[in-house]
């Protein structure tokens, strides 16, 4: 296994609760396209929102300790699949280029330039491709209509991400047509789903991801494919109460990138967590044969 | 040696943080320094007087002022010294204005270094010697770079005063941009209508020699004295034979390729004439877009044509010409709306640029001047204009306002009004700009008389609904969002400089800015001119510009040219490099390092080779002076002995 292939891994607190099937998937991905992802040891919360807002300087010193496990192993590229921590690991970088000392201090070491943060949507577009990844496929969509939703985080501010167009994204539609999908040009697929106004404010998420689901209906989608935690508990567990606010059905699955990916390279539904979803994929995911053993 | 030292106070601008009373004290104590002051003004009549004044009372011979940048006042206070008696170059100019006082606020300091500004001029001045320019004849010919219309009116007006001009234009048609408008603002005229006979009368005069499908390949020489290579780019059309009839266009059986002059709504033959009233009207070929060039076999246009004009083996040629004085006019190009992905200008097809809604209000456009929607020709009820499409957006590197797209949004909404008074027309502004003669009246006209819609706010998406689009965006006088649907969305790009503008400056020796706008000479008193002696500025090539004030430009480049072959000769420059023919050891590099070409060999009659400069040629540049490995070149008025003293100044 050649060193660049490993990838120290921040799977974040969702993938371990809400989550899980986002980080059973993406470690089965990984794995069977070869990228060996390395757990931090003992890693802790990134501080998300509250403690941004809080103080910028918690949240980097937070989000920074995780930087510096992967450094102390000699890992350069951390991924996390959730887009809220990459903008807290992201927040820690900008922190350590402009005030290299003050985060040194408050994380009793200095971070290396050369430790960065991506996505898993980041890393599979460069470090495999939607070439590379058509070359594996086993069991191609045969064109199944679907609409990727990206949300507002993981490409932008550009200025962060650095990744991808931050209004136009186009790599997970790319890395979705090359496991077989029919892309459609999915217009919404930047805008709010509402985020975390699901505590307070149920009625503006009902609209916001209503407005989604809507659009992704009148496209044909037969699912959703997103990347972000937060925006999959909004379409798929809130599903019921939009269409309850809305009046209307829409039955439409909601995919993690990595379930879809992971079901087009033969890997067995219990590594991808399919019955963790609300929305039933039954009927939209093509029927195939039991892998074989080497699958996975 | 006897020096005067004079100190500028500059109003408050120098002696706000700089003690100049003490400066000008402490500076008797250089050496050779026989009289120092201060002065409130030093650039005004009466300061300019006191330093003639004490050249005659004092008996001075070098004088040393410490005021502002040479770059702004050298010429005035040598021609001050000269006045009194003395030689030009027996003036130093200590600056601290720029490099002092403006740059720092702790007074003390500043004066310290004030005072070793002045010892450095001071040092370098007693090793000045007189120096005399000698004067060359001029080439009363002027080369326009550009012909769209500041190019167009600077070469008439030259044209008119009875100069040689040679007019270059890359495309192969004059016209530029306005070429393409339909309407003007804020009369309303019609484009071709005003520009058309401009274009004619370059034809038509004698004097204008003019090379279109040509670019500027290099340019040497001086003032006065400019050579410049052009490369005439193949057309694979003879044009001295081609009589414009536009057979060959007719039979071209390669007909479905996107036609550049309509802005990719329409398509063109291979070979063809850009548009009817293309000046010269001659047929050319586009390379990728040919039969023959493409598959090996076709020559339709070749066995069609009735003067048997069309010449495949055609290759490109350089040629020289010899001028005097160089005005570049080479306009803009337009912001490409792909940098907003979520405008999807290029993805939806009813998205459109500015310059593409002019092409289809033309009447000689891709529909005839009716307006319909590029996807299916049908008329748009709704249409919405996008304003600052790549300006004041420093997310896409276009901090800057184009400043004539308010305008031109006003003119078109008008116009799809008047052509379509059953349509609505919706701006999203952020603010409107239109300060010139008649201008907001016009604005005002499109809202009140037109009833266009104004909404103030950035439109954050665009997106298909069925066969519309949808216009998402922000009121912010309401503070609200909006949604409007529309059948075609026009984006008003903003004005970037032309493509090539960075390498055509590097070309000419002339400064760009950050974006590749040309550089004036000052921003407010030298709007036409470079900071390179004989090469004039003249249209957008500056910076953003509408029609009135590119022409403006044209005339105000052509007088300058004008005052320039006023006079028969000019004086050359003597701060040129001189070979210590002694020292010279006949390496040869200082030969491989001018870029001018000014360094030759010379053959002394014992056979020995020594470098030798040709001071017409010599810029002065002092790259021949660092290089030299015995310092056998040295450069005059910055000989190493006089930098050398400066140093020891410095460091004293």
């Amino acid at each position: 296994m050649p060193l660049n292939n490993r990838v120290a891994y921040y799977p974040g607190c969702s993938l371990e609760g809400l989550a899980v099937e986002y980080d059973v998937s993406t470690r089965a991905v990984c794995r069977a396209l070869g990228l060996t992802l390395v757990e931090l040891d003992d890693w802790n919360c990134c501080g998300s929102s509250p403690a941004s807002l809080y103080d910028p300087m918690l949240s980097a010193t937070l989000a920074g300790r995780n930087l510096l496990l992967a450094q102390e192993v000699h890992l350069d590229t951390v991924m996390t699949p959730c887009p809220g921590c990459l903008k807290a690991l992201k927040g820690a970088l900008k922190t350590r280029d402009a005030h290299p000392e003050a985060l040194a201090q408050a994380l009793g070491r200095p971070l290396s330039e050369r430790v960065h943060a991506i996505s898993v949507l980041q890393l599979l577009y460069e470090k495999v491709g939607p070439e590379a990844l058509s070359q594996v496929v086993r069991w191609p969509f045969d064109g199944l209509a679907v609409v990727p939703y990206y949300g507002c985080l993981l490409t932008r501010p550009q200025t962060v991400a650095a990744f991808d167009d931050p209004e136009n994204p186009v790599s997970m539609d790319r890395l979705l047509e090359a496991v077989g999908c029919t892309v459609a040009d999915f217009p919404f697929k930047t805008e709010c789903c509402g985020a975390t106004s699901a505590m307070t404010r149920s009625d503006i998420v009902a609209r916001l991801s209503g407005r989604l689901l809507d659009m992704a209906r009148r496209l044909g989608a037969r699912a959703m494919v997103v990347a972000c935690p937060l925006c999959q508990q909004n379409l798929d567990l809130r599903q019921a109460q939009v269409e309850k606010a809305m009046g209307t059905r829409f039955g439409i699955p909601v995919f993690y990138l990595t379930q879809v990916i992971g079901w087009a390279l033969g890997l067995p539904a219990q590594d991808l967590g399919l019955d963790k979803l609300i929305v039933p994929a039954n009927g939209v995911l093509p029927a195939r044969k039991p892998p074989e053993p080497s699958a996975s | 040696m006897r020096i005067g030292v004079f100190v500028c106070r500059c109003g408050t601008n120098i002696a706000g943080t700089v003690d100049t009373q003490a400066v000008a004290a402490r500076a008797l104590a250089c050496p050779d320094v026989v009289y120092a002051t201060e002065l409130v003004y030093t650039c005004s009549e009466p300061g300019q007087q006191e330093i003639q004044n004490a050249v005659l009372t004092q008996r001075l011979q070098g004088v040393v002022v410490a005021a502002c940048s040479p770059r702004m006042h050298e010429i005035t206070f040598r021609r001050a010294v000269e006045k009194a008696g003395l030689n030009r170059y027996m003036l130093e100019m200590a600056n601290i204005r720029e490099h002092v006082s403006w740059i720092g606020q702790d007074k003390a300091a500043n004066t310290e270094k004030a005072l070793d500004l002045v010892h450095m001029a001071v040092a370098k001045v007693r090793r000045n010697e007189p120096l005399f320019g000698s004067q060359v004849p001029l080439t009363k010919r002027v080369m326009v770079i550009g012909g769209g219309v500041a190019g167009i009116q600077a070469a008439l007006d030259c044209a008119d005063a009875g100069l040689d001009v040679v007019l270059v234009e890359r495309e192969a048609t004059i016209g530029g941009k306005m070429a393409k408008l339909d309407k003007t603002f804020p009369t309303i005229d019609c484009s071709s209508c005003i520009l058309g006979p401009k274009m004619v009368d370059v034809a038509q005069k004698e004097n204008i020699t003019l090379h279109t499908a040509t670019e500027v390949e290099s340019l040497s020489g001086t003032i006065g004295n400019f050579t410049v290579t052009l490369r005439k780019k193949a057309v694979y059309v003879d044009w001295d034979a081609c009589t414009g009839c536009g057979l060959c266009m007719e039979k071209c059986p390669s007909k479905k390729n996107p036609d550049g002059f309509n802005e990719g709504l329409a398509t063109a033959p291979a070979i063809r004439i850009p548009f009817p009233q293309a000046i010269p009207k001659k047929a050319h070929i586009e390379r990728s877009a040919c039969r023959y060039f493409t598959t090996g076999k076709c020559r339709v246009c070749q066995k069609i044509c009735p003067v048997g004009a069309v010449r495949f083996d055609m290759e490109d040629r350089h040629i020289e010409e010899n001028v005097g004085a160089v005005i570049v006019a080479t306009g803009y190009d337009l912001f490409d709306p792909a940098a907003y992905g979520e405008y999807g200008a290029g993805r939806y097809p009813d998205v459109i640029t500015g310059m593409q809604f002019e092409r289809i209000l033309s009447a000689s456009g891709p529909f005839g001047g009716h307006i319909r929607r590029p996807s299916d020709g049908r008329e748009p009820r709704d249409i919405v204009f996008v304003a600052c499409v790549g300006s004041r957006d420093k997310s896409v590197g276009r901090p800057y306002c184009s400043g004539v797209c308010c305008m031109v949004i006003a003119k078109q909404a008008l116009l799809a009004r008047d052509h379509l008074p059953e349509a609505r027309c919706y701006v999203f502004y952020m603010d409107i700009r239109a300060p010139g003669k008649n201008y907001d009246e016009f604005v005002r006209r499109a809202m009140e008389e037109y009833g266009v819609q104004y909404i103030r706010g950035r439109v954050g998406k665009i997106y298909p609904k069925g066969d519309r689009l949808v216009v998402q965006g922000a009121d912010t006088l309401l503070g609200a969002q909006v949604e409007v649907e529309a059948d075609l969305v026009v984006l008003a790009t903003g004005v970037e400089p032309a493509r090539g503008a960075k390498e055509l400056a590097e070309k000419l020796h002339i400064s760009a800015d950050t974006y590749g706008f040309f550089m004036e000479g000052h921003p407010k008193l030298k709007p036409v001119e470079t900071n390179t002696a004989g090469i004039y500025l003249a249209g957008a090539c500056q910076g953003p510009k509408d029609i009135p004030a590119s022409v403006a430009q044209g005339s105000a480049a052509a007088a300058k040219v004008l005052a320039l072959f006023a006079r028969d000769s000019i004086a050359t420059d003597p701060q040129t490099a001189y070979v210590a023919e002694k020292v010279c050891i006949g390496c040869g590099k200082c030969l491989t390092v001018c870029p001018f070409g000014a360094i030759q060999w010379k053959t002394l009659r014992d056979g020995t080779k020594k470098a030798q400069v040709l001071e017409t040629v010599c810029q002065g540049c002092g790259l021949c002076n660092a290089t030299c490995p015995p310092k056998a070149v040295q450069l005059r008025h910055f000989t190493d002995d006089q930098i050398l003293a400066e140093l020891e100044a410095l460091c004293a």
